[in-house]
Protein backbone atom coordinates (compact mmCIF):
# COMPACT_ATOMS: atom_id res chain seq x y z
CA UNK A 1 0.00 0.00 0.00
CA UNK A 2 2.91 2.54 -0.29
CA UNK A 3 1.35 4.47 -2.99
CA UNK A 4 0.83 8.38 -2.87
CA UNK A 5 -2.09 8.38 -1.07
CA UNK A 6 -1.05 6.75 1.32
CA UNK A 7 2.51 8.80 1.98
CA UNK A 8 0.98 12.55 1.38
CA UNK A 9 -1.23 11.05 4.32
CA UNK A 10 1.87 10.23 6.35
CA UNK A 11 2.92 13.85 5.95
CA UNK A 12 -0.31 15.92 6.53
CA UNK A 13 -0.99 13.32 9.26
CA UNK A 14 2.61 14.71 10.78
CA UNK A 15 1.32 17.84 10.14
CA UNK A 16 -1.79 17.80 11.58
CA UNK A 17 -0.43 15.67 14.55
CA UNK A 18 2.32 18.20 15.78
CA UNK A 19 -0.89 20.47 15.81
CA UNK A 20 -2.68 18.46 18.29
CA UNK A 21 0.42 17.85 20.12
CA UNK A 22 1.21 21.68 20.84
CA UNK A 23 -2.29 21.44 22.21
CA UNK A 24 -2.25 18.58 23.85
CA UNK A 25 0.62 19.35 26.12
CA UNK A 26 -1.73 22.31 27.34
CA UNK A 27 -4.26 19.57 28.46
CA UNK A 28 -1.74 17.27 30.26
CA UNK A 29 0.50 19.79 31.68
CA UNK A 30 -2.79 21.59 33.54
CA UNK A 31 -4.11 18.10 34.45
CA UNK A 32 -0.92 16.90 35.94
CA UNK A 33 -0.76 19.59 38.04
CA UNK A 34 -3.99 20.61 39.16
CA UNK A 35 -6.52 17.43 37.89
CA UNK A 36 -8.46 19.59 36.08
CA UNK A 37 -8.96 19.61 32.31
CA UNK A 38 -8.98 23.05 31.24
CA UNK A 39 -12.00 22.91 28.68
CA UNK A 40 -11.44 26.64 27.79
CA UNK A 41 -7.87 25.52 26.70
CA UNK A 42 -9.45 25.03 23.11
CA UNK A 43 -10.65 28.66 22.83
CA UNK A 44 -7.68 30.00 23.82
CA UNK A 45 -5.79 28.23 21.02
CA UNK A 46 -8.34 29.81 19.09
CA UNK A 47 -7.92 33.40 20.67
CA UNK A 48 -4.07 33.00 19.17
CA UNK A 49 -5.51 32.27 15.64
CA UNK A 50 -6.89 36.00 15.67
CA UNK A 51 -3.62 37.40 17.65
CA UNK A 52 -1.61 35.45 14.69
CA UNK A 53 -3.55 37.11 11.92
CA UNK A 54 -3.56 40.46 13.96
CA UNK A 55 -0.32 39.91 14.07
CA UNK A 56 0.64 39.14 10.23
CA UNK A 57 -1.77 42.37 9.84
CA UNK A 58 0.13 45.00 11.80
CA UNK A 59 3.75 43.38 11.07
CA UNK A 60 2.75 43.93 7.51
CA UNK A 61 1.63 47.58 7.61
CA UNK A 62 4.63 48.46 8.63
CA UNK A 63 6.07 47.06 5.98
CA UNK A 64 7.61 43.99 6.97
CA UNK A 65 7.48 41.48 3.99
CA UNK A 66 10.98 39.12 4.70
CA UNK A 67 9.23 35.52 6.03
CA UNK A 68 11.38 34.66 8.62
CA UNK A 69 11.23 38.73 10.40
CA UNK A 70 7.23 38.52 9.93
CA UNK A 71 6.49 35.14 11.53
CA UNK A 72 9.33 35.60 14.21
CA UNK A 73 7.24 38.90 14.97
CA UNK A 74 4.04 37.20 14.73
CA UNK A 75 5.26 34.22 17.09
CA UNK A 76 6.57 36.55 19.63
CA UNK A 77 3.42 38.54 19.78
CA UNK A 78 0.79 36.02 20.18
CA UNK A 79 2.82 33.47 22.32
CA UNK A 80 3.09 36.62 24.99
CA UNK A 81 -0.53 37.81 24.46
CA UNK A 82 -1.66 34.36 24.49
CA UNK A 83 0.49 33.63 27.90
CA UNK A 84 -1.45 36.71 29.32
CA UNK A 85 -4.80 35.15 28.51
CA UNK A 86 -3.87 31.72 29.95
CA UNK A 87 -2.45 33.53 33.06
CA UNK A 88 -5.73 35.89 33.79
CA UNK A 89 -8.28 32.98 33.13
CA UNK A 90 -6.39 30.98 35.80
CA UNK A 91 -6.20 33.87 38.10
CA UNK A 92 -9.52 35.23 37.95
CA UNK A 93 -11.67 31.62 37.13
CA UNK A 94 -9.69 28.84 38.22
CA UNK A 95 -7.37 29.78 41.46
CA UNK A 96 -10.10 31.05 43.73
CA UNK A 97 -11.42 27.85 43.50
CA UNK A 98 -8.45 25.99 44.42
CA UNK A 99 -9.57 24.38 47.54
CA UNK A 100 -13.41 24.04 46.94
CA UNK A 101 -14.87 20.44 44.99
CA UNK A 102 -13.04 19.25 41.92
CA UNK A 103 -16.25 19.77 39.66
CA UNK A 104 -16.21 23.60 40.38
CA UNK A 105 -12.96 24.73 38.09
CA UNK A 106 -14.60 22.30 35.65
CA UNK A 107 -17.76 24.20 35.41
CA UNK A 108 -15.88 27.61 35.50
CA UNK A 109 -13.95 26.28 32.40
CA UNK A 110 -16.63 25.95 30.43
CA UNK A 111 -18.05 29.42 31.61
CA UNK A 112 -14.79 31.07 30.35
CA UNK A 113 -14.86 28.86 26.72
CA UNK A 114 -18.19 30.41 26.61
CA UNK A 115 -17.16 33.72 27.38
CA UNK A 116 -14.00 33.69 25.02
CA UNK A 117 -15.96 32.39 21.80
CA UNK A 118 -18.91 35.05 23.04
CA UNK A 119 -16.50 37.95 23.35
CA UNK A 120 -14.66 37.44 19.86
CA UNK A 121 -17.75 36.78 17.76
CA UNK A 122 -18.93 40.37 19.21
CA UNK A 123 -15.35 41.74 18.98
CA UNK A 124 -14.10 40.61 15.40
CA UNK A 125 -17.72 39.58 13.58
CA UNK A 126 -18.74 35.65 13.52
CA UNK A 127 -17.70 35.53 9.92
CA UNK A 128 -15.17 33.36 8.74
CA UNK A 129 -11.59 35.60 9.02
CA UNK A 130 -8.39 34.49 6.59
CA UNK A 131 -4.62 35.13 6.05
CA UNK A 132 -2.86 35.50 2.73
CA UNK A 133 -0.46 32.15 2.36
CA UNK A 134 2.80 33.44 3.65
CA UNK A 135 5.35 30.65 2.50
CA UNK A 136 4.74 29.54 -1.12
CA UNK A 137 6.04 26.77 -2.73
CA UNK A 138 7.18 23.09 -2.12
CA UNK A 139 8.53 20.24 -2.95
CA UNK A 140 7.00 17.45 -5.07
CA UNK A 141 8.18 13.72 -5.67
CA UNK A 142 6.53 11.93 -8.34
CA UNK A 143 7.05 8.08 -8.82
CA UNK A 144 5.53 4.94 -10.31
CA UNK A 145 2.42 4.83 -8.35
CA UNK A 146 1.92 8.90 -8.17
CA UNK A 147 3.38 11.54 -6.16
CA UNK A 148 3.87 13.50 -2.81
CA UNK A 149 3.71 16.90 -2.01
CA UNK A 150 6.01 18.75 0.46
CA UNK A 151 4.40 22.50 0.93
CA UNK A 152 7.17 24.21 2.90
CA UNK A 153 4.59 25.56 4.78
CA UNK A 154 3.59 21.94 6.02
CA UNK A 155 7.72 21.91 6.94
CA UNK A 156 7.74 24.66 8.57
CA UNK A 157 4.89 23.37 11.13
CA UNK A 158 6.74 20.13 11.43
CA UNK A 159 9.88 21.73 12.11
CA UNK A 160 8.59 24.10 14.32
CA UNK A 161 6.18 22.44 16.50
CA UNK A 162 9.04 19.54 16.83
CA UNK A 163 11.57 22.72 17.78
CA UNK A 164 8.54 23.89 20.59
CA UNK A 165 8.72 20.57 21.78
CA UNK A 166 12.00 19.68 22.13
CA UNK A 167 12.37 23.65 23.97
CA UNK A 168 9.58 22.44 26.61
CA UNK A 169 10.87 18.80 27.12
CA UNK A 170 14.37 20.48 28.00
CA UNK A 171 12.56 23.08 30.18
CA UNK A 172 10.80 20.49 32.16
CA UNK A 173 13.53 17.95 32.25
CA UNK A 174 16.83 19.57 32.92
CA UNK A 175 16.04 23.62 34.38
CA UNK A 176 15.15 24.45 38.14
CA UNK A 177 11.36 25.73 36.59
CA UNK A 178 11.11 21.90 35.16
CA UNK A 179 11.98 20.59 38.45
CA UNK A 180 9.61 22.70 40.55
CA UNK A 181 6.88 21.55 38.06
CA UNK A 182 7.38 18.23 38.47
CA UNK A 183 7.58 18.38 42.04
CA UNK A 184 4.56 20.41 42.19
CA UNK A 185 3.03 17.70 39.53
CA UNK A 186 3.89 14.91 41.89
CA UNK A 187 2.97 16.23 45.67
CA UNK A 188 1.98 19.11 45.75
CA UNK A 189 1.88 19.93 49.58
CA UNK A 190 5.74 18.39 50.05
CA UNK A 191 6.41 20.95 47.11
CA UNK A 192 5.22 23.89 48.83
CA UNK A 193 7.02 22.83 52.41
CA UNK A 194 10.27 22.91 50.62
CA UNK A 195 9.86 26.42 49.50
CA UNK A 196 8.29 26.35 46.24
CA UNK A 197 5.57 28.79 45.60
CA UNK A 198 3.08 26.15 44.41
CA UNK A 199 0.67 28.80 43.17
CA UNK A 200 3.36 30.67 40.70
CA UNK A 201 3.84 27.06 39.48
CA UNK A 202 0.56 26.26 38.87
CA UNK A 203 0.51 29.59 37.06
CA UNK A 204 3.39 28.87 34.94
CA UNK A 205 2.29 25.49 33.97
CA UNK A 206 -0.92 27.63 32.53
CA UNK A 207 1.52 29.97 30.70
CA UNK A 208 3.43 27.13 29.27
CA UNK A 209 0.06 25.81 27.94
CA UNK A 210 -1.48 28.88 26.29
CA UNK A 211 2.24 29.61 24.88
CA UNK A 212 2.18 25.75 23.14
CA UNK A 213 -1.74 26.77 22.18
CA UNK A 214 -0.51 30.37 20.80
CA UNK A 215 2.38 28.24 18.39
CA UNK A 216 -0.25 26.12 17.37
CA UNK A 217 -2.54 28.90 16.54
CA UNK A 218 0.10 30.72 14.72
CA UNK A 219 1.40 27.56 12.79
CA UNK A 220 -2.54 26.71 12.07
CA UNK A 221 -3.33 29.95 10.78
CA UNK A 222 0.00 29.58 8.41
CA UNK A 223 -1.49 26.53 7.05
CA UNK A 224 -5.50 26.38 6.93
CA UNK A 225 -5.42 30.57 6.39
CA UNK A 226 -9.03 30.70 7.98
CA UNK A 227 -10.59 30.47 11.19
CA UNK A 228 -13.62 31.98 13.25
CA UNK A 229 -14.62 32.01 16.72
CA UNK A 230 -15.99 28.50 17.13
CA UNK A 231 -12.42 27.38 15.55
CA UNK A 232 -11.04 25.72 18.99
CA UNK A 233 -13.80 23.65 20.35
CA UNK A 234 -13.29 20.49 17.52
CA UNK A 235 -9.26 20.60 17.62
CA UNK A 236 -9.49 21.72 21.18
CA UNK A 237 -11.57 18.83 21.57
CA UNK A 238 -9.07 15.83 19.51
CA UNK A 239 -5.82 17.63 20.93
CA UNK A 240 -7.60 16.68 24.68
CA UNK A 241 -8.57 12.86 22.84
CA UNK A 242 -4.27 13.27 21.92
CA UNK A 243 -3.66 13.89 25.23
CA UNK A 244 -6.26 10.71 27.09
CA UNK A 245 -4.41 8.47 23.82
CA UNK A 246 -0.94 9.44 25.30
CA UNK A 247 -1.90 9.27 28.73
CA UNK A 248 -3.28 12.18 30.35
CA UNK A 249 -0.30 14.15 32.63
CA UNK A 250 1.94 12.80 30.33
CA UNK A 251 4.18 15.07 28.81
CA UNK A 252 6.20 13.10 25.93
CA UNK A 253 2.58 11.45 25.92
CA UNK A 254 1.19 14.08 24.72
CA UNK A 255 3.24 14.99 22.31
CA UNK A 256 3.03 11.04 20.97
CA UNK A 257 -0.44 11.04 20.88
CA UNK A 258 -1.40 14.22 18.74
CA UNK A 259 1.35 12.60 16.29
CA UNK A 260 -0.66 9.84 16.30
CA UNK A 261 -4.12 10.71 16.61
CA UNK A 262 -3.02 13.43 13.53
CA UNK A 263 -1.74 10.39 11.69
CA UNK A 264 -4.71 8.11 12.16
CA UNK A 265 -7.16 10.54 11.35
CA UNK A 266 -5.27 11.99 8.19
CA UNK A 267 -4.99 8.18 7.32
CA UNK A 268 -8.31 7.39 7.75
CA UNK A 269 -9.50 10.45 5.53
CA UNK A 270 -7.68 9.42 2.80
CA UNK A 271 -8.10 5.91 2.37
CA UNK A 272 -11.44 5.33 4.00
CA UNK A 273 -14.09 8.56 4.19
CA UNK A 274 -12.74 12.16 5.02
CA UNK A 275 -16.57 12.63 6.16
CA UNK A 276 -16.37 10.40 9.37
CA UNK A 277 -13.08 11.59 10.46
CA UNK A 278 -14.80 12.87 13.66
CA UNK A 279 -15.99 9.90 14.44
CA UNK A 280 -13.01 7.95 13.34
CA UNK A 281 -10.75 9.96 16.00
CA UNK A 282 -13.78 10.07 18.60
CA UNK A 283 -13.95 6.47 18.39
CA UNK A 284 -10.30 5.71 19.09
CA UNK A 285 -11.16 8.05 22.08
CA UNK A 286 -14.28 4.99 23.59
CA UNK A 287 -11.49 2.58 22.58
CA UNK A 288 -9.08 3.89 24.44
CA UNK A 289 -10.96 4.86 27.60
CA UNK A 290 -12.07 0.74 27.41
CA UNK A 291 -8.86 -1.05 26.69
CA UNK A 292 -6.12 1.06 27.81
CA UNK A 293 -7.81 4.39 30.68
CA UNK A 294 -4.38 5.35 31.45
CA UNK A 295 -3.33 5.89 27.63
CA UNK A 296 -0.28 4.51 25.39
CA UNK A 297 2.59 6.32 28.23
CA UNK A 298 0.66 7.39 31.09
CA UNK A 299 0.52 5.31 34.34
CA UNK A 300 -2.38 3.30 35.75
CA UNK A 301 -4.63 5.20 38.45
CA UNK A 302 -3.13 4.50 41.86
CA UNK A 303 -5.19 5.63 44.96
CA UNK A 304 -2.77 7.62 46.83
CA UNK A 305 -2.72 6.90 50.75
CA UNK B 1 17.50 32.53 77.84
CA UNK B 2 17.95 33.39 74.68
CA UNK B 3 14.65 33.74 72.20
CA UNK B 4 13.44 30.69 71.07
CA UNK B 5 14.06 29.88 68.25
CA UNK B 6 10.74 27.93 67.14
CA UNK B 7 7.85 28.27 70.36
CA UNK B 8 4.18 27.29 70.26
CA UNK B 9 1.31 29.16 72.80
CA UNK B 10 -1.90 27.35 73.36
CA UNK B 11 -2.22 26.17 69.30
CA UNK B 12 -5.18 24.58 68.51
CA UNK B 13 -5.80 22.72 65.47
CA UNK B 14 -8.49 21.05 63.63
CA UNK B 15 -9.03 18.60 61.59
CA UNK B 16 -12.78 19.54 60.48
CA UNK B 17 -14.85 18.88 63.55
CA UNK B 18 -12.18 16.61 65.53
CA UNK B 19 -9.50 18.30 67.39
CA UNK B 20 -6.22 17.62 66.89
CA UNK B 21 -3.86 19.31 69.33
CA UNK B 22 -5.27 21.18 72.69
CA UNK B 23 -3.70 24.14 73.61
CA UNK B 24 -0.17 22.94 72.85
CA UNK B 25 2.42 24.59 74.35
CA UNK B 26 6.28 24.26 73.89
CA UNK B 27 9.56 25.88 72.99
CA UNK B 28 12.88 24.76 71.21
CA UNK B 29 16.13 26.79 72.23
CA UNK B 30 18.93 27.26 69.37
CA UNK B 31 20.99 24.41 69.11
CA UNK B 32 18.93 22.29 71.21
CA UNK B 33 17.65 18.47 70.24
CA UNK B 34 13.87 18.36 71.63
CA UNK B 35 11.94 15.33 70.76
CA UNK B 36 8.22 14.53 70.86
CA UNK B 37 7.56 11.17 71.56
CA UNK B 38 3.40 9.89 72.24
CA UNK B 39 1.71 6.56 70.65
CA UNK B 40 0.17 6.64 67.08
CA UNK B 41 -2.76 9.55 66.68
CA UNK B 42 -1.52 11.43 69.73
CA UNK B 43 -1.13 14.54 67.17
CA UNK B 44 2.08 14.49 66.68
CA UNK B 45 2.69 14.73 62.89
CA UNK B 46 0.14 17.44 62.98
CA UNK B 47 2.00 19.46 65.34
CA UNK B 48 4.66 19.12 62.99
CA UNK B 49 2.77 20.10 60.15
CA UNK B 50 1.34 23.10 61.29
CA UNK B 51 4.20 24.76 61.83
CA UNK B 52 4.03 25.20 58.02
CA UNK B 53 0.05 25.86 58.47
CA UNK B 54 -0.96 22.56 57.11
CA UNK B 55 -3.40 22.73 58.79
CA UNK B 56 -3.28 26.01 59.82
CA UNK B 57 -3.59 26.75 63.86
CA UNK B 58 -7.09 27.73 64.53
CA UNK B 59 -6.24 29.41 67.96
CA UNK B 60 -2.74 30.37 69.29
CA UNK B 61 0.26 31.23 68.32
CA UNK B 62 3.19 29.65 66.76
CA UNK B 63 6.61 31.92 66.72
CA UNK B 64 9.73 31.19 64.79
CA UNK B 65 12.72 33.15 65.77
CA UNK B 66 9.97 35.44 67.60
CA UNK B 67 8.52 36.30 64.82
CA UNK B 68 4.50 34.96 64.42
CA UNK B 69 4.18 32.92 61.53
CA UNK B 70 0.55 31.30 62.55
CA UNK B 71 -0.60 32.25 59.27
CA UNK B 72 2.18 32.67 56.41
CA UNK B 73 2.28 30.52 53.36
CA UNK B 74 4.26 27.21 53.89
CA UNK B 75 7.08 28.87 51.04
CA UNK B 76 7.74 31.96 53.37
CA UNK B 77 8.41 29.18 56.08
CA UNK B 78 10.58 27.08 54.07
CA UNK B 79 12.50 29.81 52.83
CA UNK B 80 13.12 31.76 56.13
CA UNK B 81 15.31 28.43 57.47
CA UNK B 82 13.08 25.73 58.58
CA UNK B 83 12.94 22.28 56.87
CA UNK B 84 11.20 19.41 57.46
CA UNK B 85 11.27 15.76 56.38
CA UNK B 86 7.58 14.75 56.94
CA UNK B 87 5.59 11.90 58.04
CA UNK B 88 5.67 9.19 54.99
CA UNK B 89 8.81 10.54 53.95
CA UNK B 90 7.38 11.86 50.78
CA UNK B 91 10.41 11.70 48.25
CA UNK B 92 9.16 12.91 44.39
CA UNK B 93 9.02 9.42 43.21
CA UNK B 94 9.27 9.90 39.90
CA UNK B 95 12.66 12.20 40.26
CA UNK B 96 16.10 10.93 40.56
CA UNK B 97 17.95 10.94 43.84
CA UNK B 98 19.88 14.13 43.07
CA UNK B 99 16.61 16.30 41.12
CA UNK B 100 15.65 15.15 44.81
CA UNK B 101 18.16 16.70 46.78
CA UNK B 102 18.10 19.78 44.67
CA UNK B 103 14.50 20.52 45.34
CA UNK B 104 15.62 21.08 49.25
CA UNK B 105 17.79 24.00 48.15
CA UNK B 106 14.41 25.92 47.00
CA UNK B 107 14.83 28.43 49.68
CA UNK B 108 18.86 28.72 49.40
CA UNK B 109 19.51 28.92 45.92
CA UNK B 110 21.45 26.19 43.88
CA UNK B 111 24.98 28.17 44.62
CA UNK B 112 25.50 25.41 47.21
CA UNK B 113 24.32 22.39 45.71
CA UNK B 114 26.84 20.55 44.30
CA UNK B 115 29.19 20.96 47.60
CA UNK B 116 26.09 20.54 50.01
CA UNK B 117 25.11 17.35 47.65
CA UNK B 118 28.72 15.81 48.20
CA UNK B 119 28.33 16.41 52.05
CA UNK B 120 25.03 14.72 52.11
CA UNK B 121 26.62 11.25 49.99
CA UNK B 122 29.31 11.49 52.85
CA UNK B 123 26.66 11.78 55.32
CA UNK B 124 24.37 8.61 53.68
CA UNK B 125 26.98 6.83 51.09
CA UNK B 126 23.74 5.07 49.90
CA UNK B 127 22.35 7.77 48.34
CA UNK B 128 25.66 8.47 46.50
CA UNK B 129 25.00 4.46 44.99
CA UNK B 130 22.08 5.09 43.94
CA UNK B 131 22.04 8.65 42.98
CA UNK B 132 20.86 8.62 39.23
CA UNK B 133 18.04 5.61 40.41
CA UNK B 134 14.28 7.20 40.96
CA UNK B 135 13.41 7.40 44.35
CA UNK B 136 9.99 5.08 43.74
CA UNK B 137 12.25 2.40 42.92
CA UNK B 138 14.54 2.69 46.44
CA UNK B 139 14.00 0.72 49.74
CA UNK B 140 12.19 2.78 52.72
CA UNK B 141 15.61 3.22 54.60
CA UNK B 142 16.99 4.46 51.68
CA UNK B 143 13.64 6.72 50.87
CA UNK B 144 14.30 7.83 54.54
CA UNK B 145 17.69 9.12 54.14
CA UNK B 146 16.51 10.79 51.01
CA UNK B 147 14.10 12.66 52.79
CA UNK B 148 16.31 13.46 55.54
CA UNK B 149 19.12 14.61 53.23
CA UNK B 150 16.63 16.37 51.05
CA UNK B 151 15.72 18.78 54.68
CA UNK B 152 19.37 19.10 55.13
CA UNK B 153 19.98 20.71 51.64
CA UNK B 154 18.37 24.10 52.17
CA UNK B 155 20.89 24.36 54.96
CA UNK B 156 18.25 24.55 57.90
CA UNK B 157 17.84 26.94 61.08
CA UNK B 158 15.62 24.07 62.59
CA UNK B 159 15.04 20.77 61.06
CA UNK B 160 12.19 18.72 61.65
CA UNK B 161 11.79 15.42 61.46
CA UNK B 162 8.98 12.99 61.64
CA UNK B 163 9.35 9.54 62.82
CA UNK B 164 12.47 8.83 60.69
CA UNK B 165 12.59 5.26 62.12
CA UNK B 166 9.20 4.23 61.04
CA UNK B 167 9.10 1.17 59.69
CA UNK B 168 12.69 0.31 59.49
CA UNK B 169 15.41 -2.49 59.52
CA UNK B 170 17.09 -2.06 63.51
CA UNK B 171 20.47 -1.20 62.27
CA UNK B 172 19.56 0.93 59.92
CA UNK B 173 17.40 2.58 62.58
CA UNK B 174 20.48 2.69 64.18
CA UNK B 175 22.57 4.12 61.40
CA UNK B 176 19.98 6.80 60.96
CA UNK B 177 20.27 8.25 64.35
CA UNK B 178 23.98 7.78 64.53
CA UNK B 179 23.69 10.45 61.91
CA UNK B 180 21.40 12.67 63.90
CA UNK B 181 23.73 12.94 66.44
CA UNK B 182 26.54 13.92 64.11
CA UNK B 183 23.86 16.53 62.82
CA UNK B 184 23.18 17.26 66.08
CA UNK B 185 26.88 17.64 67.37
CA UNK B 186 27.17 20.42 64.44
CA UNK B 187 24.71 22.45 66.40
CA UNK B 188 21.74 22.59 64.36
CA UNK B 189 18.33 22.62 65.96
CA UNK B 190 16.58 19.50 65.99
CA UNK B 191 12.66 18.91 66.55
CA UNK B 192 11.82 15.07 66.48
CA UNK B 193 9.08 13.02 66.66
CA UNK B 194 8.87 9.65 67.34
CA UNK B 195 7.30 6.92 68.96
CA UNK B 196 10.51 4.97 69.11
CA UNK B 197 11.10 6.70 72.54
CA UNK B 198 13.87 4.55 73.58
CA UNK B 199 16.18 6.12 70.34
CA UNK B 200 14.82 9.65 70.48
CA UNK B 201 15.54 10.25 74.36
CA UNK B 202 18.93 9.20 74.24
CA UNK B 203 19.29 11.55 71.24
CA UNK B 204 17.66 14.35 72.98
CA UNK B 205 18.21 17.44 74.94
CA UNK B 206 14.60 17.52 76.21
CA UNK B 207 11.80 15.77 75.22
CA UNK B 208 7.87 16.32 75.44
CA UNK B 209 5.08 13.63 75.77
CA UNK B 210 1.85 14.03 74.20
CA UNK B 211 -1.25 12.23 74.77
CA UNK B 212 -4.76 12.47 72.78
CA UNK B 213 -3.21 15.98 70.94
CA UNK B 214 -2.08 17.93 75.12
CA UNK B 215 1.61 17.45 76.29
CA UNK B 216 1.19 15.37 79.30
CA UNK B 217 4.85 15.61 80.09
CA UNK B 218 8.30 18.07 79.47
CA UNK B 219 11.68 16.84 80.60
CA UNK B 220 15.14 16.49 79.98
CA UNK B 221 15.61 13.53 77.52
CA UNK B 222 17.38 11.08 81.12
CA UNK B 223 14.58 12.52 83.45
CA UNK B 224 11.99 11.26 80.71
CA UNK B 225 13.90 7.98 79.80
CA UNK B 226 13.82 7.28 83.80
CA UNK B 227 10.18 8.30 84.47
CA UNK B 228 7.88 5.19 85.06
CA UNK B 229 5.25 6.22 83.36
CA UNK B 230 7.14 7.15 80.06
CA UNK B 231 8.68 3.49 80.86
CA UNK B 232 5.35 1.43 80.70
CA UNK B 233 3.62 3.55 78.21
CA UNK B 234 6.77 4.63 75.18
CA UNK B 235 9.23 1.65 76.14
CA UNK B 236 7.58 -1.29 76.25
CA UNK B 237 8.43 -1.72 80.23
CA UNK B 238 11.98 -2.42 79.11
Amino acid sequence: MMDGIFLQQMINGLTLGSVYGLIAIGYTMVYGIIGMINFAHGDVYMVSCYLAAIGLAVLSYFGLESFPFLILGTLIFTIVVTAVYGLVIERVAYKPLRNSTRLAPLISAIGISLILQNYVQIAQGSRQQGVPTLLEGGWRFDFAKGFVQISFTKLFIIIAAFVGMAVLTYIIKYTKLGRMCRATQQDRKMASILGINTDRVISYVFIIGAAMAALAGVLVTMNYGTFDFYAGFIIGIKAFTAAVLGGIGSLPGAMLGGLILGVAESQFSGLVNSDYKDVFSFGLLVLILIFRPQGLLGRPLVTKV
Amino acid sequence: MSTPILEFKDVDVFYGPIQALRKVSLHIAPGETVSLIGSNGAGKSTLLMSIFGQPRAAAGQILYQGTDITRKTPHYIAANGIAQSPEGRRVFPDMSVEENLLMGTIPIGDKHASQDMQRMFELFPRLKERRNQRAMTMSGGEQQMLAIARALMSRPKLLLLDEPSLGLAPIVVKQIFATLRELAQTGMTIFLVEQNANHALKLSDRAYVMVNGQIRMAGTGKELLANDEVRNAYLGGH
